[in-house]
């Protein structure tokens, strides 16, 4: 275990190892995903109170949580390269960012949407929402970081920071829904409790969020090997590796 | 199938405008990352093997100057 992660902390390797596991993730992630979508969409029952808007679920909520859990994965890997200086940690976070944005973003976008026929509005500024809207900026900040420096050293060092920094934010928007009083409804699923769902609902609820997270690491890793090759295009490795390819 | 006929399931119960809002930005977005992620991948790619090659005239007219 400890080895493998040593062995990754290489770019070469990584590089390497990644690009053979890429097809993997992304074919069954998109597989799984898009079964997963069809099934919400076409085979699911109405809700009894939202009717179809309740579809919108199986789109917001693995959105959502990416959104949070994509940032819990930029800070952690953030903390291995400042702690133990690995400038790969810090590639595979840079790489995140943007996709954890986009995460972010949906599961405002698709809950807006949601809220306005069930809620009558786009958005309140209530504390699910708002803390929510602070992780994209969170984001945003990151990304920003990672670009206002000339140096890659003082660019990592900084957007790291800014992401353990903004980790205060992550459990504040999951427990804002109890709280404080709120339109948002409560968690449907949680690791404790029986879920407060239909088994109909369940399934393809549960399929999504598995497809979408090989499929998101299929995306850190496409991702992630091109900053490889952006940051390490004068090392001797990649001249070597393209030298073959031009001749 | 949740619906009677096809016609149904796009009417989405008259909730059609967002729940195909919904999906429509959705899915455009996370397909969307791939293809822009693929085709930095191939630009970044592109732009090593115009660096070498620069790099490689550059150290030939150098030659043939001296």
């Amino acid at each position: 275990m400890w080895a493998f992660f040593h062995r990754m902390a290489s770019p070469k390797i990584f590089f390497d190892l990644s690009g053979r596991m890429i097809p993997w993730f992304l074919w069954s992630g998109l597989l799984i995903m898009v079964v997963g979508f069809v099934w919400g969409l076409a085979f699911s029952p109405p809700d009894y109170q939202q009717g179809e808007t309740v579809r919108i679920f199986y789109l917001h909520v693995p959105t959502a949580f990416m959104s949070m859990a994509c940032y819990m994965f930029m800070a952690i890997t953030s903390a291995i390269g400042l702690v133990w200086r690995i400038k790969m940690a810090h590639m595979v976070a840079a790489s995140a960012a943007p996709i954890g944005a986009v995460f972010t973003f949906l599961a405002l976008f698709t809950g807006a949407v949601w809220g306005k026929p069930m809620w009558g509005t786009w958005w309140v500024w209530d504390a699910r929402l708002t803390s929510e809207l602070i992780l994209l900026f969170l984001y945003i900040g990151f990304i920003a970081f990672q670009n206002a420096f000339d140096d890659y050293q003082t660019a990592d060092k900084a957007s790291a920071i800014l992401a353990l920094v903004g980790v205060v934010n992550i459990p504040i928007i999951h427990f804002s829904v109890e709280w404080w009083n709120t339109l948002h409804q409560g968690a449907t699923l949680s690791k404790f409790e029986k879920p407060s769902i239909e088994l109909s609902m369940l399934w393809p609820f549960l399929i999504v969020f598995v497809g979408i997270n090989l499929y998101f690491a299929a995306l850190v890793l496409i991702r992630t090997r091109t900053e490889v090759l952006k940051r390490e295009r004068r090392s001797k490795w990649v001249r070597q590796m393209f030298a073959e390819e031009l001749n | 199938m949740a619906f009677e006929s096809f016609g149904d399931f796009l009417h989405m119960g008259g909730y059609a405008f967002y729940v195909w809002l919904s999906y429509g930005v959705g899915l455009t977005s996370l397909f969307g990352m791939l293809w822009l992620f693929q085709a930095g991948h191939k630009k970044q790619r592109k732009d090593i093997v115009g660096f070498i090659k620069r790099e490689k005239l550059i150290a030939e007219q150098q030659a043939n100057n001296t």
